[in-house]
């Protein structure tokens, strides 16, 4: 398991391939979230990613072991990025290994679900009418909250 | 009854700061109440912790709702929604 969180860019390959491999292992499913050139109408120059360290480690390990409590989750990467990037730019990478695809999937969509709503990021855009925080969206905890 | 208070996102930019440590008076012994406590400085301080404002808060970096008690030594920290990923 390697939980990182760190201001420089990762190769989302090169994480896939330092997964572990063993003859148990079937399927590995992964995400790269990205940042966008615009949100909620307005065109974004640069995003800077704030956290909180120390409980966004805290909480990222905790998100993963509850994936672990529920589907089989051999092994799992999770990197998220904070300090200023630009569109285009990768922020979070979670990887997941299982026997078979659909745990993968699973457990790949439950942890970005929850890093969403659990893990202390704070995004910060600057647009042309200047800089704003990202509120956070509704849709986003319901999307937490159906794994209930 | 010593604590360190943390701030982060908005509220830290709208209180101009980030930490402190601070003596709680012996009353004030829950996360509401250092919240209302905070927001009795007035100024930024009503406005930034106001009740309308919607704020998530940590003890000892793990999330907790208002009426979570706090301890001598405790690290608390109040943030707006968090918004990674």
């Amino acid at each position: 398991m390697k939980i990182a969180v760190q201001r420089d860019d990762f190769d989302a390959g090169l994480e896939i391939k330092n997964i572990s491999r063993n003859g148990k292992i079937g399927a590995i499913a992964s995400f790269v979230g990205l940042v966008r050139d615009v949100n909620d109408g307005a065109a974004v120059g640069t995003m800077t990613l704030e956290h909180y360290p120390g409980m966004t480690e805290k909480a990222l390990a905790a998100i993963v072991e509850e994936a672990k409590g529920r589907w089989e989750v051999l092994d799992c990467t999770v990197i998220h990025r904070y300090g200023e990037l630009k569109p285009t730019d990768q922020i979070v990478l979670v990887a997941v290994a299982s026997g078979h695809r659909g745990e993968a999937f699973a457990a790949c969509e439950f942890l970005m679900d929850y890093l969403k709503t659990r893990a202390p990021f704070w995004k910060k855009e600057q647009t042309p009418e200047g800089a704003r925080w990202v509120e956070a969206k509704a849709a986003d905890d319901d999307a937490a909250e159906r794994w209930k | 009854m010593k604590i360190r208070v943390l701030y982060f996102a908005s509220v830290r930019e709208k209180l101009g700061r980030h930490a402190e440590e601070m003596d709680l008076p012996a009353d004030v012994s829950t996360i509401a109440g250092l919240r209302s406590h905070l927001g009795a400085r007035g100024g930024v301080w009503a406005d930034a912790l106001a009740d309308s404002k919607l704020l998530r808060t940590a003890v000892n970096q793990d999330m907790v709702p208002p009426q979570a008690t706090i301890k001598a030594g405790d690290e608390v920290a109040f943030f707006p929604p968090v918004t990674g990923g």
